[in-house]
């Protein structure tokens, strides 16, 4: 099908784009950019040539007034739970709610069962992915054989099956010996390692932020130093072997510190937070609700500060989610046995648009933590308009108000702490290799 | 209305109380205000006579079912609460598992509906996890009330505390208490710290400096790291239990050290003050944190406590059940 979406605010960070333009959409690409596109060129032929059925129109066109049009949205991290833990989530569910959140692309973490250390595993979800999922999946395979920490597991094969980046997400490699072969040996087949950076002896029992707030709930802490000592650590490790490394959910001021002075001194890292980590201190864990639980945890009012001004200078590249879906099964308990983790897909983009709405970001420098930057940290052609390119292509109403209800979800699980929240700006319509994949209502 | 002493004026002993307290949870004193700390104190003080008689009880909550659910090992505060609960004519139905509802593969919420299901009058939980009386609380119509959670709070140790301090000291405001030893893991540390900086008190802690909890004294507390900085100061000196398994935690190196540095015996009591009050929550480790001649000795209120209990905890269950239900009063 053909698509002609006229009329559109074009925002393209790569390109540095943000103009009103019309956007032809044929054969699954873009075709052409350019203001006032005639309408039958979305016919494909000459003027006053109409489709061949009726019934299945072959073209559409759409007003894109007052919208803004935007490379589809990636995100570099989120948990798809399958193979494994399909009650949480499937790769077709959860690319449902990547779709209804403006993604195009997801790379889902190796922390399946089985893991997604091999060949096999990593196939699997490929095909699943092209079978079901509505959106593009690149998977993440494992740094360590069962994310044990242990042992390599086969980084060769994964990257011959298709993984666009290796992790051990979940888990961090605590052996800082095995950690500098693996970053070697990724940069021999030209791997990111994007590491979850914890010191589990620092971490200890810990089930939130060390701070006032544990203090008063009577909750074990996770001080900040935990993620800081691990990020310092790979940093260290990073320039000792050349390799490029990626911070994951960088949840504290002194993880946006040291990154930002590892690139000042040229070495190759780069990192990404979540939405939860600028939008909500540990102060919300109060009430002990186990939607407030996740892993890092959330930090104190000064480290969001921290973090938004890193994803303003840069020192943070990208925005993921750190989609972990969990059923009341995991949730619906103690505080302290719940699982870690929520869900992010359906929230991302409004969560970050208030990030423009206050004026800490351009729209165009959100937009760019969701496109272009994972798409280079990954090394993956997306993530940006140009002709010829895949039409992944998302439409954004900053002025659509919503409040938040879980229930609504695409997703299989509903553990967010954003339910009932209202918010603004979001994904009005959704494409995939130019199928069109979500649209609100309205837009039909 | 309170006067200087924290008592609510004007309130009788009656089958209905003529106060009851605002909403239907005792969950921590954080979120209690100084009246209705001061209601409970002065309503202990009526209910501690009853358990002078000859004849222990009376019939105010007859008919009612409190429950207590215990989800960790308790002697003292399970056996006060039920003692509360049958001189008060109550049927009282214990719960003891010292596994955690995870283990035993029923959820604490599962739990929760069933009980409820039974149509009891007041819950009394005891947990190891922070927060779980709330997750009850959250889905349970009576009264929960917390009996320990966690490292979080114990408030209705802290309401026997401050009863037995006003009961000796004549008074709560100006006082100084020192509260010494693991505060990092204890909950009744943190009811206390509220209970007494609301009633007027100051708090000073003392203990190994990995026994701190981050950020401690925006609770409006001091924090020392010597036993000599606050013991010659402190009118109430609070020892708390050490538990044997954090020696190996890292918090300190043995017991004998921990006793030396952190330990109250007489050589240290001959520099408080001359009218000091000994206490501690129980169970002592005698010769560890306190030594036995200080836990028996004549300045000592740690069974003066354990009394109290019983008033406090009978004083509680009245005003949270007492009196008629709506629903009740209605089906007559």
């Amino acid at each position: 099908m053909n698509l002609l979406i006229k009329n559109a605010r074009v925002v393209d960070p790569a390109s540095r784009t943000d103009v009103r333009l019309d956007v032809l959409v044929k054969d699954g690409k873009i075709a052409e950019m350019g203001p006032g596109i005639p309408e039958f060129k979305a016919r494909g032929g000459a003027p006053g040539s109409g489709s061949a059925d009726p019934g299945h129109p072959r073209e559409e066109v759409i007003d894109a007034a007052g919208k803004v049009l935007v490379p589809g949205l990636i995100d570099m991290h989120c948990h798809l739970r399958e193979p494994g833990f399909e009650y949480k989530e499937t790769i077709e569910s959860g690319s449902r709610a990547g779709a209804a959140g403006g993604y195009t692309s997801l790379a889902c973490m190796a922390n399946t069962l089985p893991v997604n250390d091999n060949r096999a595993v990593a196939e699997y979800i490929l095909r699943q992915a092209r079978e079901k999922a509505l959106t593009n999946i690149h998977p993440i395979g494992a740094v360590t054989k069962e994310l044990k920490g242990e042992a390599l597991a086969e980084i060769g094969e994964l990257k011959d099956a298709g993984v666009v980046a290796l992790s051990d997400d979940g888990n961090p490699v605590m052996n800082a010996g095995l950690f500098r072969r693996a970053l070697e040996y990724a940069r021999g087949f030209g791997l990111t390692i994007i590491s979850h950076c914890e010191d589990l002896n620092l971490a200890g029992q810990g089930v939130m932020n060390e701070g006032f707030t544990s203090t008063t709930l009577g909750l074990r802490g996770i001080p900040n130093a935990a993620e800081e000592v691990m990020v310092l650590r790979d940093i260290t490790l990073a320039e000792l072997t050349g390799a490029s490394l990626h911070v994951a959910h960088v949840s504290t001021a002194g993880s946006v510190r040291a990154i930002r002075e590892a690139k000042a001194r040229g070495i190759k890292v780069t990192a990404e937070t979540a939405p939860h980590y600028f939008t909500l201190s540990d102060e919300a864990v109060r009430g002990f609700d186990p939607n407030t639980k996740m892993n890092p945890p959330l930090r104190t009012a000064k480290d969001v500060a921290a973090i938004i001004a890193g994803l303003k200078d840069g020192a943070l590249d990208a925005i993921a989610t750190d989609h972990a879906p969990q059923t009341a099964v995991e949730k619906d308990v103690e505080f302290e046995y719940a699982a870690n983790g929520i869900i992010g897909l359906e929230t991302a983009l409004p969560l970050t648009l208030r990030l423009v709405q206050e004026g800490h970001l351009t729209l165009s420098q959100a937009i760019e933590k969701f496109t272009y930057q994972p798409a280079r940290i990954l090394g993956i052609n997306k993530g940006r308009l140009q002709v010829g390119a895949d039409a992944d292509i998302t439409l954004i109403d900053l002025d659509r108000e919503r409040v938040i209800d879980v229930s609504q979800f695409k997703s299989k699980s509903r553990n967010s702490p954003f339910q009932g929240w209202r918010l603004k700006g979001f994904a009005v319509l959704t494409i995939v290799a130019g199928r069109i994949v979500y649209r609100v209502p309205e837009l039909s | 209305m309170v006067d200087d002493r924290g008592r609510a004026a004007g309130w009788q002993l009656s089958d209905k109380p003529a106060a009851r307290l605002a909403g239907k949870d005792i969950l921590g004193i954080q979120e209690m205000s100084v009246s209705e700390i001061g209601l409970i104190l002065d309503t202990a003080e009526s209910f501690k006579e009853i358990s002078t008689r000859e004849i222990k009880k009376v019939p105010t909550l007859r008919g009612k079912t409190v429950i207590n659910l215990f989800f960790e090992a308790s002697t003292r505060t399970r056996t006060s609460f039920e003692i509360a609960a049958k001189r008060l004519s109550a049927d009282t139905i214990n719960i003891s598992t010292s596994s955690s509802s995870v283990v035993k593969g029923e959820t604490l919420i599962d739990t929760a509906k069933n009980l409820e299901a039974m149509n009891p009058d007041c819950i009394i939980i005891r947990h190891s996890a922070s927060g779980a009386p709330h997750l009850l609380a959250r889905l349970m119509h009576v009264p929960v009330i917390n009996a320990g959670d966690g490292a979080h709070e114990h408030p209705t140790q802290a309401l026997l505390d401050l009863f037995t301090v006003r009961e000796k000291k004549g008074r709560l405001a100006g006082l100084k208490v020192a509260i010494v030893g693991d505060i990092l893991h204890s909950r009744v540390a943190r009811s206390n710290i509220y209970g007494f900086t609301k009633m007027g008190a100051e708090v000073l802690l003392a203990g190994p400096q990995t026994m701190r909890p981050a950020e401690v004294e925006r609770m409006g507390v001091r924090w020392h790291t010597r036993l000599s900085e606050v013991i010659p100061q402190a009118d109430v000196i609070m020892m708390l239990r050490i538990q044997l398994e954090r020696q190996g935690g890292g918090f300190f190196p043995t017991l004998r050290e921990y006793s030396r540095f952190f330990g109250l015996n007489l050589e240290v009591l001959k520099t408080a003050q001359p009218e000091v009050l000994i206490m501690h929550p129980g169970p002592i480790n005698r010769g560890v944190e306190i030594s036995p001649e200080v836990a028996d000795g004549p300045f000592s209120v740690i069974l003066d406590q354990v009394t109290n209990g019983v008033a406090v905890r009978m004083a509680l269950l009245y005003l949270l059940v007492g009196g008629e239900r709506e629903a009740d009063r209605s089906s007559l």
